[in-house]
C-alpha cells in the first residue's frame, strides 16, 4: 500500500529481530473471540485517479453553477489564493500542537499574529488561538462569564443564531444553568431592551446577544452593556460574520467577544471547519478556555513564543479545567490571519464598505418589487435583511431555482411568527446582475388582492 | 596501475549528512513591525452597484478608528509565513514519536479532493437536492465508520476527540436518565488523557479515579469494588495510554453492565485496532474517533480536527440532530440491489435482499473473490437531514460537523481498501514493537505487558545521573527528531511515551533508535549536554516562567 | 532550610504562624522547591470562610497546579496583594512570605497540626518513597 514505507522483506527482517513468528503474534493479546477473521467492509482500495473521480463527481453533483444569498451564520467571501499555497505547506499543514516551543517557533508567531489581529478588530484586550467555531464558542463564553462571576444563570436574545442558542441550550443543560430568551423589538428586530432589563437579574451571570444579529441588524451595543452592567452581569457579544468589524463599530463595553472568523479567509465546505475565537478584557484571561500564545525571550535574549498559562487547561487542570478543549482550529486561524494581512488596515474596511454596498442595492432592488418589503425597519444593517413577501416563500423559491439562483433562507423554520420571511445577504461575490434577476422573479409573483 | 595517495581509491569516502546539519534560516519580525501605511497586497474589483455612505447608512454603529492590521504587499506575505514555516518541524520532514497522537503521513490527495469547488464551497444551509455529493460523502464515510468500529449508529457532528468525548458521556447521561437516574459519577483510570475528566465534570458527573494494576491495565477488583448504582460509565481508552490491549476487556464490560454502567472508549488508540478487532464486538457501549489521528487527516499546528461517535443501537435515538437518513424507494423500503444482489445468500432480516458479502479472508491471505465490499453509490432515495428525534441531546455545534475533514478520512479510506487498513495497523504495531525491542536494554521498560502500537519507558536510569524525561527529550530534538509525549501517563513517573506509526520506514525507524542509544551513552557520559539540550535550534530554552507571570498576550504599537 | 519551630505544618505542606487570634498560612520550602517556579496565586477574598483540610486557592507553576489546604477554620482577614505581581517571593522566602491571614473560629485546631520536627520527618518518608 503506497502509503506504508516497507517491503514485505523489511516486515521479515523486523519480525525476526523482535522475535516474533508472525505479526499476529503481536496481536496475540487481542481475546481470539474479537479477532475479525474478514475483511473490513469498505470500499476496495483505490488508484489516486479513482479517488479523485470519485469526489469530482459528489462535487458536480453538488451543483457549483448556482449563484446564493445565503447567509446565516456562514458567508461567501473571496479567498485571496495565497492563503492555500501557505497553509499547504507541510510544515504548516504536518506540524503537530506547538508544545516544544523550540521546533514550532512559525505556529506560535502566526498564533501570536492572529491573537493581536482578533484583539485589534474586537477591541477587547486579548484573544485565544481559536475555539471550534462561533457557536461553541458562544457556549463556552457564557461558562467562562459563570466562572467569573459565580453566578448561575444567563439571559439571551432571540435573535442570536437559532443554532447557537441550541449549542448553548445543551451545554447549559448539563450545568445546571437556566438562561431567559429575550425577544425582538418587531420593528427594527433589535433586542427588546425593555424585556432585556426585566430578564436582567442579580443572579444573572451573563447576557449573550449577537451584532450583526441573525436579522443582520446591528445592535445598540452601549444601551445592552448599560443594562447588563447594573445588575453585574457580562455582556458577551457573539459576532457570526466577522467582515462586519470592518465598518461596524467593534464592541469595545463587552466583557467577552465569542466570534466566528469563518469570513476571514476559511471556505464554506458545508459548514466546517469553521474558526471560533474568544477574546476578551485583561481581567479574565485566567478564565478563558483555550490556548494562549505569548511572548518571551530565550536563554540568549532573543524574542520567542511560547504556549502560555497552560494551567488552564485540560492537560494540566484535568476535571478543573476551564474547558476539555485540547484539539482546535490552529490550521484555519492561519487561514485567516493570512487573509487580514492580506486585507490589511485599508483593504478590511474597503471589503466590508463593497458587502454594504452589495446588500444595500439588493435590499432597495427586492423591497421595490410587488408584494415584497423590508421586514425591519429603523436600525442599521450589515450585509443581511429580511424581507417579507406576500406570497410564500416556497412559490418564487423555485423559480429562483431554476435560474440557478439560491434565494434566502425562510425564516418560518425558526421563527413561526415571521410569516413568509426570509432572510438575504449580499456579499461582495455577488453580482448586480444576479441581484437584478432576483428582483424580476419576484416581479412576476401576481399581487395578491 | 598504481594507487597514488590522490587517486580516488584512496581517498576516503565522503562523510555521510547524517540525520541533521544546521542551516540558514531567514528571521522574521511580526507583520505589524514590517507594515507600512499605503503598502497593500488586494486589490478589489470595481463596485457593479452604486456605492454607499457608510456615515448615514450606520450612522453612531459606524466604525470611527480601524483596526490596526499590519499593510503590506503579496511578496511580503508571502516571505513572510514562508519564513515562519522554515521554523517549524513537521511530519513533512521527519518521525513524531510522539504516544496516542498519531502523527502519520496525510496525504496529499486529501488537500485535493477536500478543495474540489462543489465540495468546498457548498453553503451548509443550501437546498438539500442541491447538496447530494457532500451528503452522499458524509454517508459513505459513516457506513465504513461503523463498519471500523463495530457500533450501530454514529454522528459526525463534533469537531474534535474532547467534543467527541462530550458528546458520547451526553449521550450516556440522556439514557441513564431515560431509565430514571442519570447517576452522579464517571470513573476514569488514572492513566487517561486529561480531556476525559474534563469532560466528564462538563457533563456534571463527579470523576472517580480508577487505579490501574501492577500491569498498568483495569484493576478487575478496584472496578467491581467502585461501580454501583451511581456509576454512569467508565471511560477506558483501548489500548491504553501505556499501549497495552486490555485483555480482561469482556470482564470490564460485564462488570459495568451488571450494574447498569456503560462502556466508554477513548478511541485514540484506535491505529492499534483497525481492521483487527473492533470495539463494538467487545462491548463498548459508545465511543468517539479521532480523524486527525487514525484517519490521517492534518494536525495543522493543532487543528482543526474531528471526533465522530460512535454507539450502540440503544443510544441512537439520543443522537445530536440532525441525523443523516436516506430515503428508502421501492415497495418494502428496500434499496434497488440491482448489480450488488447476492443471490446466493439469505435475505436480509427485514427481508431485502442482500447486497454483498464482504469477503472472507483466507489464512493464506488470498481473498475469496474481488467483489466490491462497499459499494460507494448506494441505492435507495436522497439523503436528508432529519430533525425530528424527540430524544436528541440537541445539537453540540452549529451546522453538521467538519465537513472538510470527512472529505480527507473517506479519501484515506478509499486510499487504502480493507487490505491497505489492515496492514497499516499491523505496520503501527510492528514498528513500535521493533522500537521497543532496540531500546528495551538501554531504557527502563516499567511494565512488562506486550505493546501495541506505542511504548512507554520511565526516565529511572537516567534520573540516577540528574537526567529527566524532559531533558532527553529536548536533546532528541538535536539529532533532528520531535520529542516523544514527555511525562505522560502520570502513573509512570517520568515516562516517554513512544508511537512510531505505520508511516515510518525502518531507517528512520534505525536513525530514531540510533538517536535515543546515543543519548542514554550521553547520559552516562556527558550529563550535562543533555541538561542543556536543545543546543542546535533557533532559540532554546524559553522562559515559560515569565511567560506566565506577566503575559503578554498581543502585539502593541510603540507608544 | 530549617523550619521555623514556632510554625505548625500540615501533611499538605502549608505552614501556619499564629499571632493571638490571627494566624498566617503559607507553604513551605518543600513545597516551593516541588513546584518549581511559582507563576500565579489562587487565593479566597477578604471575608471569605475556609476550613481545616478544604481547598482555600491554589498555587501554579507552569506546568502544574497545587491546591492549597487550610490549616485551621475562620474568616480570612487579609490577603497578600504582593503576590499579584511578585509570586516568586513564595520561591524566594516560602516561610516569611504569608498567602492569607485567617481569624481562627476554633484554635484548638492548631495543637492537632505537625510541628517541626514532626514535619520535617513527615518530608524524610516523602522523599525516602
Amino acid at each position: 500500500m503506497r502509503y506504508l514505507p516497507k517491503s514485505d522483506e523489511e516486515r521479515r527482517q523486523m519480525l525476526a529481530e523482535i522475535g516474533a513468528a508472525s505479526i499476529n503474534d503481536l496481536f496475540s493479546s487481542i481475546p481470539a473471540e474479537y479477532r475479525l477473521d474478514r475483511d473490513l467492509t469498505v470500499p476496495r482500495q483505490r488508484a489516486e485517479s479513482e479517488i479523485v473521480e470519485y469526489f469530482r463527481a459528489a462535487g458536480q453533483k453538488n451543483a457549483t453553477d448556482y449563484a446564493s444569498f445565503l447567509g446565516a451564520g456562514a458567508y461567501r467571501h473571496y479567498r485571496p489564493v495565497i492563503i492555500d499555497a501557505l497553509v499547504q505547506r507541510g510544515e504548516f499543514l504536518t506540524s503537530y500542537t506547538p508544545y516544544q516551543a523550540e521546533i514550532t517557533q512559525g505556529t506560535l508567531q502566526a498564533i501570536f499574529e492572529f491573537q493581536t489581529m482578533i484583539a485589534e478588530l474586537t477591541g477587547m484586550d486579548v484573544a485565544n488561538a481559536s475555539m471550534y467555531d462561533g457557536s461553541t464558542g458562544a457556549a463556552e463564553a457564557v461558562m467562562m462569564a459563570v466562572r467569573v462571576t459565580g453566578r448561575s444563570r444567563a439571559v439571551v436574545a432571540s435573535t442570536v443564531h437559532p443554532e447557537y442558542r441550541e449549542v448553548l441550550a445543551t451545554y447549559a443543560k448539563q450545568q445546571g444553568l437556566p438562561t431567559a430568551l429575550v425577544g425582538y423589538d418587531g420593528e427594527t428586530g433589535r433586542i427588546d431592551l425593555k424585556a432585556l432589563e426585566s430578564a436582567v437579574t442579580d443572579e444573572t451571570a451573563a447576557v449573550l446577544i449577537q451584532s450583526p444579529n441573525f436579522f443582520g441588524v446591528i445592535e445598540d451595543i452601549p444601551a445592552i452593556t448599560q443594562i447588563a452592567h447594573a445588575k453585574g452581569a457580562l455582556l458577551i457579544v457573539s459576532i457570526a460574520e466577522a467582515v462586519s468589524l470592518g465598518i461596524v463599530r467593534p464592541p469595545v463595553e463587552a466583557d467577552i467577544v465569542a466570534m466566528e472568523a469563518q469570513s476571514f479567509g476559511v471556505a464554506l465546505s458545508y459548514g466546517g471547519p469553521f474558526c471560533g475565537v474568544i477574546a476578551a478584557k485583561e481581567q479574565f484571561v485566567r478564565q478563558m478556555p483555550g490556548r494562549l500564545a505569548g511572548q518571551t525571550v530565550d536563554g540568549a535574549g532573543n524574542r520567542g513564543f511560547v504556549l502560555t498559562l497552560a494551567t488552564r487547561e485540560q492537560h494540566i487542570r484535568r476535571e478543573k479545567a476551564t474547558s476539555n478543549i485540547c484539539t482546535n482550529q490552529a490550521l484555519v486561524a492561519l487561514m485567516a490571519t493570512i487573509f487580514l494581512a492580506v486585507y490589511g488596515k485599508e483593504g478590511i474596511r474597503e471589503l466590508a464598505e463593497h458587502n454594504l454596498a452589495k446588500a444595500d442595492y439588493a435590499a432597495k432592488a427586492l423591497a421595490a418589487q410587488p408584494g415584497a418589503k423590508l421586514r425591519f425597519k429603523g436600525a442599521p444593517r450589515f450585509h443581511e435583511f429580511v424581507l417579507q413577501t406576500d406570497e410564500a416563500p416556497a412559490a418564487w423559491s423555485r423559480r429562483l431555482l431554476e435560474n440557478k439562483i439560491v434565494g434566502g433562507i425562510e425564516l418560518g423554520r425558526w421563527y413561526p411568527e415571521l410569516h413568509h420571511c426570509t432572510l438575504w445577504c449580499a456579499t461582495e461575490v455577488v453580482t448586480r446582475e444576479r441581484i437584478d434577476a432576483v428582483a424580476k422573479v419576484l416581479a412576476a409573483v401576481p399581487v395578491e388582492a | 596501475m598504481t594507487t597514488t595517495a590522490n587517486s580516488p581509491e584512496a581517498r576516503p569516502a565522503p562523510r555521510t549528512l547524517g540525520k541533521v546539519r544546521p542551516h540558514q534560516t531567514q528571521n522574521e519580525a511580526l507583520l505589524f513591525e514590517k507594515s507600512s501605511p499605503g503598502k497593500r497586497a488586494y486589490k478589489l474589483p470595481p463596485l457593479d452597484v452604486p456605492a454607499v455612505d457608510s456615515a448615514k447608512l450606520l450612522g453612531t454603529a459606524r466604525r470611527d478608528k480601524p483596526g490596526l492590521l499590519p499593510e503590506l504587499s503579496e511578496i511580503e506575505i508571502i516571505r513572510h509565513f514562508t519564513r515562519l514555516s522554515t521554523w517549524n518541524y513537521a511530519i513533512d520532514l521527519g518521525m513524531y514519536p510522539l504516544g496516542s497522537c498519531t502523527m502519520k503521513y496525510n496525504p496529499r490527495v486529501n488537500e485535493f479532493v477536500a478543495r474540489i469547488e462543489g465540495l468546498a464551497e457548498a453553503h451548509p444551509y443550501r437546498p438539500e437536492s442541491l447538496a447530494q455529493g457532500i451528503l452522499e460523502v458524509f454517508d459513505l464515510l459513516q457506513r465504513c465508520l461503523l463498519d471500523i468500529t463495530g457500533m450501530d449508529a454514529i454522528t459526525l457532528q463534533p469537531a474534535a476527540g474532547a467534543h467527541g468525548e462530550f458528546t458520547g458521556i451526553l449521550l450516556t447521561r440522556a439514557w441513564h436518565e431515560s431509565q430514571g437516574n442519570p447517576r452522579k459519577k464517571v470513573l476514569i483510570p488514572d492513566s487517561a488523557h486529561g480531556t476525559n475528566p474534563a469532560t466528564a465534570a462538563i457533563v456534571g458527573y463527579t470523576v472517580e479515579n480508577l487505579k490501574s494494576n501492577p500491569n498498568g491495565g483495569i484493576d478487575l477488583e478496584a472496578l467491581t469494588r467502585q461501580v454501583d448504582g451511581e456509576t454512569a460509565a467508565l471511560m477506558l481508552t483501548n489500548p491504553s495510554t501505556l499501549g497495552v490491549f486490555e485483555s480482561q476487556i469482556h470482564k470490564i464490560a460485564d462488570i459495568l453492565h451488571a450494574k447498569g454502567a456503560l462502556l466508554y472508549m477513548d478511541g485514540a488508540n484506535m491505529n492499534a485496532l483497525v481492521g483487527k478487532v473492533r470495539p463494538g464486538d467487545f462491548g463498548v457501549d459508545v465511543m468517539h474517533l479521532n480523524l486527525h489521528k487514525t484517519f490521517s487527516t492534518p494536525h495543522g499546528g493543532g487543528g482543526p480536527g474531528s471526533g465522530p461517535v460512535a454507539c450502540k443501537a440503544f443510544l441512537e435515538p439520543f443522537l445530536p440532530i440532525p441525523v443523516l437518513v436516506r430515503n428508502q424507494d421501492g415497495p418494502k423500503g428496500c434499496p434497488d440491489a440491482g448489480d450488488w444482489e447476492d443471490t446466493n445468500a439469505e435475505p436480509t432480516a427485514d427481508g431485502c435482499p442482500p447486497l454483498f458479502r464482504a469477503p472472507v479472508l483466507k489464512p493464506d491471505g488470498e481473498r475469496v473473490g474481488d467483489t466490491e465490499p462497499l459499494p460507494l453509490h448506494p441505492l435507495g432515495g436522497p439523503l436528508r437531514w432529519d430533525y425530528d428525534r424527540p430524544r436528541s441531546v440537541g445539537r453540540v455545534r452549529a451546522f453538521y460537523g467538519n465537513s472538510g475533514m470527512f472529505i480527507r478520512a473517506l479519501a484515506y479510506i478509499l486510499a487504502n481498501g480493507p487490505d491497505g487498513l489492515r496492514q497499516t495497523t499491523e505496520d503501527a504495531v510492528l514498528n513500535a514493537n521493533y522500537i521497543r525491542k532496540k531500546l528495551e536494554e538501554f531504557y527502563e521498560l516499567p511494565y512488562k505487558t506486550a505493546s501495541m502500537h506505542e511504548v512507554v519507558f520511565s526516565d529511572k536510569r537516567q534520573a540516577a545521573r540528574g537526567v529527566k524525561t524532559g531533558d532527553i527529550a529536548k536533546r532528541l530534538i538535536d539529532y533532528g527528531f520531535h520529542p516523544y509525549t514527555v511525562s505522560f501517563p502520570l502513573i509512570v513517573h517520568g515516562a516517554l511515551m513512544i508511537e512510531p506509526t505505520e508511516s515510518e520506514s525502518r531507517e528512520e525507524l534505525d536513525l530514531f533508535v540510533a538517536a535515543m542509544r546515543s543519548i542514554a551513552r550521553e547520559v552516562e557520559e556527558n550529563p550535562e549536554l543533555v541538561k542543556t539540550a536543545p543546543h542546535s535550534t533557533r532559540v532554546s530554552r524559553l522562559d515559560e516562567v515569565q511567560a506566565a507571570r506577566k503575559p503578554i498576550l498581543r502585539w502593541r504599537p510603540a507608544q | 532550610m530549617p523550619y521555623p519551630t514556632e510554625y505548625r505544618y500540615t501533611r499538605e505542606h502549608e505552614w501556619i504562624s499564629v499571632d493571638g487570634a490571627i494566624g498566617s498560612i503559607g507553604i513551605t520550602d518543600y513545597a516551593q522547591n516541588s513546584l518549581g517556579d511559582i507563576v500565579y496565586v489562587d487565593a479566597p477574598k477578604v471575608g471569605d470562610t475556609v476550613s481545616a483540610n478544604a481547598t482555600f486557592g491554589s498555587v501554579e507553576s507552569v506546568k502544574a497546579v497545587s491546591d492549597l489546604f487550610s490549616p485551621v477554620s475562620g474568616k480570612v482577614t487579609a490577603v497578600n496583594e504582593e503576590l499579584k505581581t511578585a509570586p516568586d517571593q513564595i520561591n524566594q522566602n516560602p516561610h516569611g512570605t504569608w498567602i492569607i491571614k485567617v481569624e481562627l473560629s476554633n484554635p484548638a485546631e492548631v495543637t492537632t497540626l505537625l510541628d517541626a520536627a514532626a514535619y520535617e520527618a513527615f518530608i524524610a518518608e516523602e522523599t525516602a518513597s
